[in-house]
């Protein structure tokens, strides 16, 4: 019977049985128009990203993707019926991991930019 | 919804606009800055924010981590540019970590009350961040130089990469199923621990920024699943964004050294190559005075540098050359290939931070017409993107890899250490050109030196 498990059609009526209460297809569809959007806007904005400046790309990505930090705070600060410390532990944790990609990253993404320097400002910075 | 919630959506929405802004602004290194200080003022929105969260009741655990976060950051936004490639692999870690954190807590949180389209998107986010953390923690320590370079590899390691990704999956779909039992769940993150140190590990040096895009993809897209889990628009396209960003990175490199991601991933490229091509001749040695003399006299210099001019930390006495070179009248360009370095954009770093403005920094492509007419091209510790083998000999390696031509310019001066092979093991038959001279020694003190000599020239 185990190869029932990977039918796609017993995984789904699983998924929806066990989601009924919890679960908002309004909320889902909603999320992959988002999701199929940002994904094609990502594409067109980054293809246009000259290779001269694909590590500051990265490292401002990265910085960016640091917004998993907005979920992490809920996570850390709020109230639940149970396993109160553990919950606030890891969203403690997560909290820090995020907070270093977003100082770090913005830091560390601008720091690099400001030296790309056109030749006239790089001549003028040579002789300071 | 209430008032707060109405505010704390617009401040996603506002994010949402300027981190899009922000990355355009990086299509130019004019509007670049602006655009990253958009970006900045928009997370500043979305953390303030999300502080008046009307969930949020204590406050201890946020600043505790708000400061230790910012107390390790900033300090890794100070590291010196030629660590930027294992500083970056470290914070794909940390941006893996908190998404893998959040997807955790949220199950500890709700268990399988959070209905099974939520537990699909948190197990995508748990198996990616997890695995995202592991490789990128082994990626920074190859980077680092903690671990050996040299692909690790071993009898049957396939099967067991295999094997070991099958029971993930197995166990995510048994998780699925079986929402009540948390076990399933704890053995699907445990195995995803596991698999990205796995997949690293075969992957040599000189692969580094196929895996480096690669990772920064896997840590986006669990951010965006992290955005599914708690329903968070700015998440997902904050995600997404970053996704793709790695993703775009990942097929370029690729397609930079002619091979494909699996390829990549399971080829166990760098292992000792028994079909060498037999190569005729012998290097030629020149002398500092020689080199120096072609370069006083030269119309047209190219420079171009690799992975060896990040080790001896030798971008400002390339620079420092190229100065010597342009008061003479020289035109100085330096060619740039997508895979030199260990990270995508690595050389361009490196050279801008030494002063060398953009302007003269170029692309594969763009300088590649220009060898013909090019009295020296310079090769800094660069060796297989400048293998004419790649295009010529259709039985090696790096077969079909689009290289800088310089042995189609009327003189090579190879800068390397040592007489060795380059990383991938293979034979350069640049270095046997007649055209070509070899400069053996350190790249920083060839550099002065003939820069030295240049000026008495």
């Amino acid at each position: 019977m185990n190869y029932l498990l990977f039918n796609p059609a017993v995984l789904m009526v699983a998924m929806f049985e066990n989601g009924s209460t919890a679960f908002n297809p309004a909320v889902l569809i909603a999320s992959l128009y988002v999701f199929a959007l940002a994904a094609f806007l990502g594409f067109q904005v980054i293809s246009r990203v000259p290779p001269l400046l694909h590590t500051p790309l990265m490292s401002a990505t990265n910085a960016i993707s640091g917004i998993s930090l907005i979920g992490s705070l809920v996570i850390a600060g709020s109230r639940y019926d149970h396993h109160q410390l553990l919950a606030s532990v890891l969203g403690c944790a997560a909290v820090t991991s995020a907070m270093i990609n977003v100082t770090g990253g913005f830091l560390i993404t601008d720091r690099m930019l400001k030296m790309f320097r056109k030749k006239e400002t790089a001549k003028a910075e040579e002789k300071k | 919804m209430s008032h707060a919630q109405y505010f704390l959506e617009a401040t996603y929405l506002i994010a949402s606009c300027l981190f899009v802004l922000g990355l355009k602004g990086l299509s130019h290194p004019d509007s670049a800055r602006r655009g990253m200080i958009l970006a900045a003022a928009g997370m500043a929105a979305a953390v303030i924010g999300t502080l008046f969260h009307p969930d949020i009741h204590n406050y201890i655990y946020i600043a505790i981590g708000l400061m230790v976060g910012s107390a390790i950051g900033i300090p890794m936004a100070m590291v010196p540019m030629t660590a930027m490639p294992q500083r970056t692999a470290l914070s794909h870690a940390f941006g893996a970590m908190a998404a893998s954190m959040v997807g955790i807590a949220e199950y500890v949180i709700h268990g399988s009350s959070l209905g099974g389209i939520k537990m699909g998107a948190l197990g995508l986010e748990v198996m990616l961040g997890s695995l995202t953390v592991t490789g990128s923690l082994i990626a920074a320590a190859k980077l680092q130089e903690l671990m050996r370079g040299t692909p690790i590899t071993y009898r049957g390691q396939q099967f067991v990469n295999l094997g070991l990704f099958l029971t993930m999956i197995t166990s995510f779909v048994l998780w699925l199923t079986h929402p009540a039992d948390a076990h399933y769940f704890y053995v699907m993150a445990g195995c995803a621990f596991i698999f990205g140190v796995l997949l690293v590990i075969p992957i040599g040096a000189a692969d580094m920024p196929v895996v480096m895009s690669l990772l920064n993809s896997y840590a986006g897209l669990s951010s965006a699943a992290t955005g599914f889990v708690l329903g968070n628009n700015v998440l997902i396209i904050a995600g997404t964004l970053d996704g793709f960003s790695g993703f775009i990175l990942s097929i370029l490199m690729c397609k930079a050294m002619n091979r494909s991601i699996t390829n990549v991933l399971f080829g166990g490229f760098g292992t000792p190559v028994t079909a060498e091509t037999a190569v005729s001749g012998a290097m030629r040695e020149v002398s500092m005075d020689d080199v120096a003399v072609q370069l006083a006299y030269a119309n047209q210099v190219v420079f171009v540098p690799g992975y060896g001019m990040a080790t001896a930390q030798a971008q400002h006495a390339v620079r420092e050359l190229g100065n010597v070179l342009e008061e003479r009248g020289i035109s100085v360009k330096y060619g740039i290939h997508p895979v030199a370095g260990r990270m995508p954009g690595h050389m361009n770093v490196l050279l801008a931070e030494a002063n060398v403005p953009y302007s003269q920094l170029y692309e594969m492509d763009q300088i590649n017409p220009e060898m013909p007419s090019t009295d020296v091209a310079v090769v800094i510790g660069a060796n297989d993107v400048v293998n004419p083998d790649a295009r010529d000999n259709p039985k090696s390696l790096i077969a079909g890899m689009p290289i800088i031509e310089v042995d189609k310019a009327k003189s090579v001066v190879v800068l390397k250490r040592g007489k060795g092979k380059g990383f991938s093991g293979l034979e350069n038959p640049l270095f046997f050109k007649p055209v070509t001279g070899m400069l053996y020694g350190d790249a920083k003190s060839s550099l002065t030196a003939l820069t030295q000599a240049v000026q008495k020239v």
